[in-house]
Formats: structure tokens, C-alpha cells, sequence
């Protein structure tokens, strides 16, 4: 009798069943759309974070930003100071060249005895220290000065000055100099394997192994090699150390950079770089997501000096078109979703009300005749949820519609990270100057790196079709009908068998 | 069969209005029963007492052993679900389902399997003539018909009392007629006791008893 009641009645009445599921559709629809795209949003801030930070990495360590000058051992300005005599050539022309291999400018670095501080607090799974440094090398060419360093001959011009300046790059006495910029992270190859390159994988030769400490050998990101004309095999002059590349790594994402230029061994980088006992950054992976909060606050105890932040923390660091499309979604379409399924509800559970109303002499009949307040609740449920389910069923439908409408657009968003933690670290700008065929080098600076310091990546977004979002689709429908169905038959059981037959007569 | 004691019913409002004043009555089983009087004279809410469709604000009404005064809503619903029949004057079909469909409404609070449901439902549309009318909604039937169908619905689920408001109040006279004989014989060969409420002397003359309702007090009409 309850189904061929319930079916009889919204047969009988399409027109509401037909407005109350087309509400609750377009409301459910678009709170599935809204929660793939904001999942999406999700991935690909943790794509992005993730070429940076590697996988796995719960917490980041690094020195507490200080204004310049003050404390720590900051980058400065870079200075290249050649002797008198440097670069004389035969031809009389000065080559000079000077590679130096410093902390990026306000980057800091800390205590390399953090890591041991850190690996000792309980609830860490690992930790891995690095230091983060920029490689500037100073190249180009001096012409020849023809001129009598005694003074007894000087080139003049006919008009009776000097002989016109020959040479140069310009044939006219000029000097260029390039400057290149190389990123360089210098790791432990015995640590840990969390960090940046957690997140990448080897393309070519080897990684860097536990017998390399020490050793002048270099691993490139295969982006930044293809640009710069390296392969395995070659040498990279660092800190004005020849290292032999022993391997190339890309990031296992397909649309990023690895973090830096290049790695090398972290006993090198830091002696080469005057940075002896230093690192910038130590990476910590927690035992369980939810001991996460309690290692942060343990290590915030643990090294009052130091910033120590969470993936949440650094997904709020992510900016660019994906920061502000995340920003978007979370704020607008959230509360448009909120709006839009509460008077998907509400047109639900007037319409019900409505019916009850209408039919009170249907149901004052039905009481009469033996029927229980539970029976007739459960029957203005009943069709309540059928019409809900009818709803999430379209609303399914036209959800799973609009998310493949999303990924069949393909949007690209750039996300970048930085800018706004603490100084130095790896990375730099080679994601982006990569991809639009820029020279190698870049800004340099680090995912925690000071204001001018930035990692940007191309992230193509896709909107997931989760078991949740299905589930959210079922949840609501299923929700909004016995809301509505409750509400109704509340209504319904209400009415006395005397007043619903008196009412109508 | 009934025994109504002291019973008054009073509806609050604006102003309070005594419906019933003090009726004391007995009904016996089997018995033909006319109810007469006044529009607001209080027999609908007589009817209602009878039907366990409300309580009395004082008094008590007993049906059988049971006293309906007492019993809770769900025990006064199982009680018009096995014991008593309704008719109403409009029919109150339920408009969306078919005439088999309202006569087997009756046996779902029984819980009575669904093919003994179309079984005694397909039977009672048949004792009322209306055999192949079944599969019709109420909208396709005739003001007739469609009483007949309440009064299959009423039948079906073999009560001991019949309860019509005023069941010939929207019918012509030929139909009036045919329905009161439809009724009277169901009355006569399954031993229901019936109370009518009408305005029509017509159908009130047909009782084996009339009482009159003015201003809720009941009076013994002619009892033949």
C-alpha cells in the first residue's frame, strides 16, 4: 500500500514533484561542482607545494625572518673583488670571471644542530636538513687599453686627442658582463628522504648517495640542464668549484620544477659557502596526520629562534591565479552553495507543507478509517524522500555534467610560493622563466625566501569525482527529503481525525 | 453495544461552545439508529464520539468494553481500524488512488497481506455493484458510485458498527434511495449496528430509532 500510495501521489502530482526535484538538482549539482572544484583547487596547491617542499613533508623548520642587519647570518649585497692583474690575456684584453656561492640576498640560516634537536622530539618520523644558496658567477671581458702606462706615448685622436677607443663587444672600447644566477641546494645524501627531492625522480645518471659527502659532484633539475646546455658528465662550476654532474632529476609532477637549480653535498655547500655548521631549512615528517600539531608546538618549544609551518600553513602561502581562484571558491561559491541549498530545502518543505495542507481531508479520511499518525508520517516522508531522491538523482546527473565540463576546459592556474617566510631556502623563479624559454638562473630565493623570492608553477586544474562528492550528492538529496518529509509529517500527524474532517466540511 | 454516560464536549475559543450537553444514551447492538436536528445541534460531534474520532470533555463513551474516553490515540486508531465503518456525505475518497485502491486502504492498518487485500477488496467492490468500476479513479465515478465505493471501503474490513455522516446528503433522490437500501441490506445480513446522521426526514423515517439533537441535548424520537 506505501508504494503504490507514494507512487499514485507524485504521479498525481508532477508538477510539484517536478519543481521540488529541479530545486533540489540544481542546488546539488552545484555543491558537487563547487566540492570537486575546491578538492581540485586542493590538488593542485598541494601539486604545487609539493615541487617545493617534496612529499611528505608535514612541517617545514626555518630561521625566524629579522630585519636586515640584525642577527642570523643573512645574505647580503654580493660583492666580486678581482686583483690588478686578474684576467690579463695575451692579446692585452682582461677576461675576468668570479663565481661565488653565498646565501641568497635576506635569506638566514640557523644551527645545523636543529636537526639532531629535531630528530630527537618525539612523534618525528624523519627529518632531513639542507641549506639553501644562490651561485652567482660574474663573467666578461675588459678590452685592451692601448695606452703607455710611463707616459710617453698615448694614442690621440686626429683632432689631437687620444686614438678612439678600439675593441669590446661594441668594437668601441666597451665592456659586458654577464651574470648568471644558479640555484643550489646543498643536501645531506645520507639524510633522511624527506624534502624537495622527495618530490622528483631521477631522469638521468644517479641521485646523490651517501658516499658523495664531501665530494664535488652535482645533481642539475633536468629543466634547468636542458636550458643551460648540461648533461651528465659535464662540469658546473660552483662557489668556484668545478663539480662533476653525476645525474639529472625532474619533479614527478608533470607541470613543475624540482626546487633548485642544483643539489649538491651539504658538507660542501657549506664550507663553499662560508656557511660551516648552517643550514637554512630542516623538512620533518610527522608519525601520524594527527600528531602533526602537537611536533610543531614541540619544536617551537624546542627552537624558539626558528618559524615552524605546517603544509596548511604553507597552502595559504600559495598565490597567483590558483590562490585566487581557491580563495574564490572557498569564500563565493561556498556561501552561493549554502544560499542556493537552503532554499532548495525550503521550497522542499513548503511544498510539503502545502500538500499537507491540501490533502487534510485525505489524511482526517485515512485516520478515520484506522490509519496511525506513524503510517501517515512515514507515507508524507516516504514521498518527501522520493521526491529528494529524484532531485539527487538529477542533481547527480547534472553535477557529474558540469565537473566534466570543468576538466574538459582544461584552466591552467599559475601558483607560486614564497613570499612571506622566513629567509633563504632553495628554489627560484626557474618554473616560470623555464617554461617561457628564459636564460638559466633566475631570482633567487627559496619556497620560505624573503619577499622577492617565489616558486611558480603551471597547474592544469582538474576536478575530481571523489567517492565524497558522490556522497554528498546522495547525503543531501536524502537529507533535504526527510527534512522536508519530516517537517510534513509532522504537520500531518498533528492534525485530530475530528478537526482534519471538520475542517473540510 | 454503546453507552454514552454524562457525556459533553465542549470546543474552546474565542467563546466556549458546549457541543454536547450531559447525553446519556445506549445503542444495542444490530441496531438501526437515526440521528436528527438543527445544524450545530451537535450531531456531528455525537457521530465523532461514536466513531473514537474525539473525546468527550467529560463523560464516558464505551464501545463494547472498551471506553473510548480513555484510550489512547493509537488504541483509538486500532479500534476504528477494526471495529467501526464511516461514510461521509462528500465520500472522502482518496483522489489519487483507484476505487480497489480506497476500498483496500481500509485493510493496510490490519496488515492484511496484499493479495488477500485485493481479494476482500475486489469482494466488497462487488457487494456494492461496482465489480468493474475497480480500476477507476474516483474522478471517472458518479457522485452514487463514488459513495458506493466508500461504502465498500467502509465494509471491507467486516466492522461492527456503521458510521454514516449524512451519506445521501449529496445524492438525488433516486440515488438516495438506492444507497439506503444498499445499506439497510448490508445492515440486515451481516448484523450492523447503524447510525445515520441526516437532515432528511426521508432517511430518518427508515430507522428503527431517531434522536433528536438540539443545542447538544438529545431526545428519544419514535422508535418503531
Amino acid at each position: 500500500m506505501f508504494f503504490t500510495f507514494l507512487r499514485r501521489e507524485l504521479a498525481g502530482r508532477r508538477r510539484q514533484t517536478a519543481i521540488v526535484a529541479i530545486g533540489m538538482a540544481l542546488a546539488i549539482a552545484l555543491v558537487m561542482i563547487v566540492n570537486a572544484v575546491s578538492t581540485g583547487m586542493r590538488d593542485a596547491q598541494a601539486e604545487v607545494l609539493q615541487s617545493v617542499y617534496g612529499v611528505g613533508t608535514d612541517l617545514t623548520v626555518t630561521a625566524t625572518p629579522t630585519a636586515p642587519g640584525e642577527g642570523g647570518a643573512a645574505g647580503g649585497p654580493q660583492r666580486f673583488e678581482f686583483d690588478a692583474g686578474a684576467g690579463q690575456t695575451a692579446d692585452g684584453s682582461t677576461a675576468l670571471s668570479q663565481s661565488r656561492l653565498t646565501s641568497g640576498p635576506g635569506s638566514q640560516t640557523f644551527d645545523a644542530a636543529a636537526l639532531d634537536t629535531v630528530q630527537a622530539i618525539d612523534g618525528v618520523e624523519a627529518a632531513a636538513a639542507t641549506l639553501a644558496l644562490e651561485n652567482v658567477t660574474f663573467s666578461g671581458e675588459l678590452p685592451a687599453m692601448s695606452q703607455d702606462q710611463g707616459g710617453t706615448e698615448v694614442q690621440t685622436a686626429p683632432d689631437g686627442g687620444g686614438a678612439p677607443p678600439q675593441g669590446g663587444f661594441d668594437g668601441a672600447g666597451g665592456s659586458a658582463f654577464d651574470v648568471d644566477r644558479v640555484t643550489v641546494l646543498g643536501i645531506d645524501p645520507a639524510g633522511a628522504a624527506v624534502g624537495p627531492l622527495s618530490a622528483a625522480a631521477v631522469d638521468e645518471g644517479r641521485g646523490l648517495e651517501a658516499s658523495d659527502a664531501g665530494q664535488a659532484v652535482a645533481v642539475l633539475d633536468a629543466s634547468y640542464a636542458a636550458i643551460a646546455g648540461l648533461a651528465v658528465g659535464d662540469a658546473i662550476e660552483l662557489g668556484g668549484t668545478e663539480f662533476e654532474i653525476v645525474g639529472t632529476v625532474a619533479s614527478t609532477s608533470a607541470d613543475a620544477t624540482t626546487a633548485s637549480n642544483a643539489y649538491v653535498p651539504l658538507d660542501l655547500a657549506q664550507s663553499l659557502s662560508g656557511q660551516e655548521g648552517k643550514v637554512s631549512d630542516v623538512y620533518v615528517q610527522a608519525a601520524s596526520a594527527d600528531r602533526i600539531d602537537a611536533v610543531q608546538a614541540s619544536i617551537e618549544e624546542a627552537l624558539p629562534e626558528t618559524s615552524v609551518s605546517t603544509q596548511s600553513d604553507l597552502a595559504a602561502q600559495v598565490s597567483g591565479s590558483l590562490g585566487s581562484a581557491s580563495a574564490l571558491i572557498s569564500n563565493l561559491g561556498l556561501w552561493v552553495s549554502i544560499a542556493v541549498l537552503a532554499a532548495a530545502f525550503l521550497t522542499a518543505i513548503l511544498f510539503t507543507i502545502q500538500g499537507v495542507t491540501r490533502r487534510t481531508r485525505e489524511f482526517g479520511t485515512l485516520k478515520a478509517i484506522g490509519w496511525r499518525n506513524r503510517r501517515i508520517v512515514g507515507q508524507v516522508a516516504g514521498e518527501s524522500l522520493v521526491q529528494g531522491l529524484i532531485g539527487g538523482a538529477a542533481g547527480l546527473v547534472v553535477g557529474l555534467a558540469g565537473i566534466w565540463v570543468v576538466n574538459l576546459l582544461g584552466l591552467t592556474l599559475g601558483g607560486s610560493t614564497g613570499g612571506g617566510f622566513t629567509a633563504g631556502g632553495p628554489g627560484a623563479m626557474q618554473g616560470a622563466d623555464a617554461s617561457a624559454g628564459a636564460p638559466p638562473g633566475g631570482m633567487a630565493g627559496g619556497p620560505f625566501g624573503a619577499a622577492a623570492s617565489q616558486t611558480a608553477t603551471e597547474v592544469v586544474l582538474s576536478a575530481p569525482v571523489t567517492l565524497s562528492v558522490i556522497a554528498i550528492a546522495v547525503g543531501l538529496a536524502v537529507l533535504g527529503g526527510m527534512l522536508a518529509g519530516v517537517i510534513g509529517g509532522w504537520r500531518a500527524a498533528r492534525l485530530r481525525p475530528a478537526e482534519a474532517l471538520r475542517s473540510v466540511a | 453495544m454503546y453507552r454514552l454516560d454524562h457525556v459533553t464536549k465542549q470546543y474552546q475559543g474565542k467563546r466556549t461552545v458546549t457541543a454536547l450537553k450531559d447525553v446519556t444514551l445506549e445503542i444495542p447492538a444490530g441496531q438501526h439508529v437515526a440521528i436528527q436536528g438543527p445544524t450545530g445541534g451537535g450531531k456531528s460531534t455525537l457521530l465523532q464520539m461514536l466513531g473514537a474520532l474525539d473525546r468527550p470533555t467529560s463523560g464516558r463513551v464505551v464501545l463494547g468494553e472498551a471506553e473510548l474516553s480513555h484510550l489512547p490515540d493509537a488504541k483509538l486508531a486500532g479500534v476504528r481500524a477494526a471495529q467501526l465503518g464511516f461514510v461521509f456525505q462528500g465520500f472522502n475518497l482518496i483522489p489519487t488512488l483507484t476505487a480497489q485502491e480506497n476500498v483496500e486502504a481500509a485493510l493496510a492498518p490490519l496488515g492484511v497481506a496484499a493479495a488477500e487485500r485485493t481479494r476482500r477488496a475486489g469482494e466488497a467492490l462487488a457487494a456494492v455493484g461496482l465489480a468493474d468500476r475497480a480500476g477507476h479513479m474516483p474522478g471517472e465515478l458518479s457522485g452514487g458510485q463514488q459513495q458506493r465505493v466508500a461504502i465498500a471501503r467502509a465494509l471491507v474490513k467486516e466492522p461492527e458498527v456503521l458510521l454514516a455522516d449524512e451519506p445521501t446528503g449529496a445524492l438525488d433522490e433516486a440515488t438516495r434511495d438506492e444507497i439506503l437500501e444498499l445499506l439497510e441490506g448490508i445492515r440486515r445480513d451481516r448484523g450492523l449496528t447503524l447510525v445515520i446522521v441526516t437532515h432528511d426526514s426521508a432517511v430518518a423515517r427508515r430507522a428503527e430509532r431517531r434522536l433528536h439533537l438540539r443545542d447538544g441535548v438529545v431526545t428519544e424520537g419514535v422508535i418503531r
